[in-house]
């Protein structure tokens, strides 16, 4: 039985050890997440990592090996997908080829046997700008325009909960704000719960209440997204969300507000409570605009932390901000965004520097130092990916 | 040499449509040949046998009983086909592969054999040979036919639009009757044409499970013995003229729906 009105309200999500198993490979292990009513979420995570996977488990498209799936408290696990309040706006759109753009909208209207399907169909179409196609098919639209038929067709439903996977994946910058504003608005209005999928941090920063980073199938760390960047657990976070430079060392010091690790010789001082581990080989890291560079030895100072001398390898001026590498002997290439105060760079390639950050701005990491990886820190998402397929081919080049 | 090679290639399409065409147009012509029972010389003029096409004995029987089987096999065919192809292609079960294998051996085997195995297996089961064994047997050898344009048409489907359905609370009969058939439509209609032609025009196992009841083609196989009455002209003029008219209709309005459509954009 489809459900008969639109919902008053978002619905909370709960989903219990879920675990999703392919033929020959696990694509979700137990995964635990609980999104409150009315909140917008957002999953980040590299390509394949599970997050359409994740949708679809929750869509009732894909039934999972193990686990639990609660809408607003009501287990849906063994449910059809016509029988959960839920709306899904598809990565591939997935729009009726064989349908108008205003029959496409109206179909889950019609199936719900809700009042004026046509009258509706035409206000969603406005919502999204494109109500003079509405008797188009849609082999007649671009790629961003059937997008937002996608989007037009799953939020006509007001479902209690709506899945977004990457649904602005092929718009321009300027309608893609514009989207993500629409969208941001939609929500809070009406109330609904937000699944996001996407690729793009900043998005997911811009938009979401709450973050879930997630990498092979688990959740890496979730939390507000100031609290998931100033605070990163993983080195994989560290990384996918902004730039980070990591340092591995033995914890030589330990205090009760700090921990002091020995990196290449220089003790560097991280807050205890802003560390997850404590004690032995532990890695540590500071945000590359939390660092600034100095062109003198500072005087030793409580409270800072200080590496150098080192020189600069590469200055790259980005309008706001110039970003610099350095390179530090024994510790390795760090990266510093200064921002322009002044016109031009401050340095240049070549200059010796030192450089130094408050030490109430490190944190320390739960990764085993051995395997921590060391991306040369790169803003998107899809340079990690392609760094990685250059360690694999290199690897592969090896055995 | 350019224009040698142009000339060439011209005659040569010209006598392949000749050959191709002449066996049409002379049926075509000697349905307005004035003749008695043989159908063979030139006699004169008229229009006679089209206004009395049924007054030879057993032909519009035969004709009808032809038009009746095609129908019901060609739906009975192809509901279970298209139904057998979604099958084949949407799920996997075991035996999957043996059964795409074992449903080209009606294709692959010679009609005669089809035909006496056919028979033989009526004849086991005490079966009266008459219209239904010529349904039923039509319809399996059409099944084969239907899965293979149908599946076509199903493995081009993106299983994801049949999703959407679901998604957006279609059960799962809405979503059949509004998204899959819909979209297989195209191959359904191809599939259907076809069984209806190779039914019409099946002689081989026809004659084997057919028992004392005639189909168009088998009343033609009997009256060439005794020479072949003008009337089976006027009928296979006017099965090849309706084919035509068909075909004319279909491609206008594509043509009128596409030019509409390009207004509707520009
Ligand atoms: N039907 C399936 N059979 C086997 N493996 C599958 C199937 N569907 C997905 N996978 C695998 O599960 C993993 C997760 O896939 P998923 O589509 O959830 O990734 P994703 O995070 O959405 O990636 P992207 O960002 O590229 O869309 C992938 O490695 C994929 O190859
Ligand atoms: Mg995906």
């Amino acid at each position: 039985m489809a459900i008969a009105s639109f919902a008053e309200s978002g619905a909370d999500l709960q989903l219990t050890g879920i675990t999703k198993r392919f033929p020959g490979f696990t694509a979700i292990e137990e995964l635990d997440l609980t999104i409150p009513a009315g909140s917008f979420f957002a999953l980040l995570g590299p390509s394949g990592c599970g997050k359409t996977t994740t949708l679809r488990l929750v869509a009732g498209l894909e039934e999972p090996t193990a686990g639990q799936i609660l809408i607003g408290g009501k287990d849906v696990t063994s449910t059809k997908p016509f029988q959960r309040p839920v709306n899904t706006v598809f990565q591939s759109y997935a729009l009726f080829p064989h349908m108008t753009i205003l029959e496409n909208v109206a179909f889950g209207l019609r199936r719900r046997k809700l009042g004026d399907p046509v009258g509706k169909a035409h206000e969603a179409l406005k919502l999204v700008e494109l109500d003079h196609l509405a008797s188009r098919r849609p082999a007649q639209l671009s790629g961003g325009q059937q997008q937002r038929v996608a989007l037009a067709r799953a939020i006509v439903n007001r479902p209690a909960l709506l899945l977004l996977d990457e649904p602005l994946g092929a718009l321009d910058l300027k309608l893609r704000r514009q989207m993500q504003l629409e969208l941001k608005t939609i929500q809070t209005e009406v109330g609904l719960t937000f699944l996001h999928v996407t690729h793009d941090q900043e998005e997911a920063m811009t938009m979401a209440d709450t973050v879930a980073v997630m990498n092979k199938g688990k959740i890496e760390q979730m939390g507000a997204p100031e609290e998931l960047y100033e605070l990163p657990r993983t080195a994989f976070v560290a990384n996918f969300l902004g730039q980070s430079n990591l340092f591995t060392g033995e914890v030589v010091a330990s205090g009760p507000d700090h921990i002091a690790v020995d990196v290449a010789g220089v003790p560097i001082v991280v807050p205890r409570t802003r560390a997850q581990r404590h004690a032995g080989e532990i890695a540590i890291g500071v945000r590359p605009e939390k660092v600034s560079l100095l062109t003198s030895a500072p005087l030793p100072e409580s409270g800072r932390n200080v590496l150098g001398p080192g020189r600069v390898t590469d200055v790259s001026f980005s309008g706001v901000s110039t970003q610099y590498l350095v390179d530090v002997p024994g510790v390795g290439e760090l990266v510093v965004f200064a921002q322009n105060m002044v016109f031009g760079p401050v340095v240049q390639v070549g200059a010796s520097v030192w450089i130094s950050w408050n030490a109430d701005h490190g944190f320390g990491l739960d990764d085993d130092p051995g395997v921590v990886p060391r991306f040369v820190p790169d803003a998107s998402t899809e340079s990690i990916a392609i760094q990685r397929r250059i360690a694999l081919e290199e690897e592969l080049e090896q055995a | 040499m350019k224009f040698g090679k142009g000339l060439g290639l011209g005659i040569y399409t010209v006598l392949a449509l000749l050959f191709l065409l002449i066996p049409i147009a002379y049926t075509f012509v000697f349905s307005f040949n004035d003749a008695g029972k043989l159908n063979i010389a030139w006699q004169g003029f008229t229009f006679d046998k089209w206004l009395t096409v049924c007054s030879t004995a057993g032909l519009c029987e035969a004709f009808g009983n032809s038009i009746l089987v095609g129908l019901v096999s060609t739906v009975l065919a192809t509901a279970l086909g298209t139904l057998i192809a979604i099958a084949l292609v949407r799920y996997r079960f075991r035996a999957r592969s043996s059964i795409s294998l074992l449903l080209f051996l009606p294709m692959a085997t010679p009609e005669v054999v089809l035909g006496a195995g056919l028979a033989a297996q009526f004849l086991t089961l005490g079966t009266e040979k008459g219209l239904l064994t010529i349904i039923l047997a039509h319809t399996m050898f059409c099944i084969s036919f239907v899965v293979v344009t149908v599946k076509a048409r199903v493995a081009s489907l993106d299983p994801a639009l049949e999703e959407a359905g679901r998604d957006l609370y279609g059960s799962p009969g809405q979503v059949f009757w509004r998204i899959t058939f819909p979209l297989l439509m195209p191959g359904i209609a191809a599939a259907a044409l076809l069984s209806f032609a190779l039914s019409f025009d099946d002689f081989i196992i026809t004659n084997f499970n057919s028992g004392s009841v005639d189909t168009f083609p088998k009343f033609i196989y009997i009256a060439a013995a005794r020479g072949i009455p003008a009337q089976v002209n006027v009928i296979a003029s006017a099965v090849f003229l309706l084919a035509i008219v068909l075909v004319i209709v279909v491609q206008v309005s594509r043509a009128a729906r596409a030019k509409r459509l390009a207004r509707q954009l520009g």
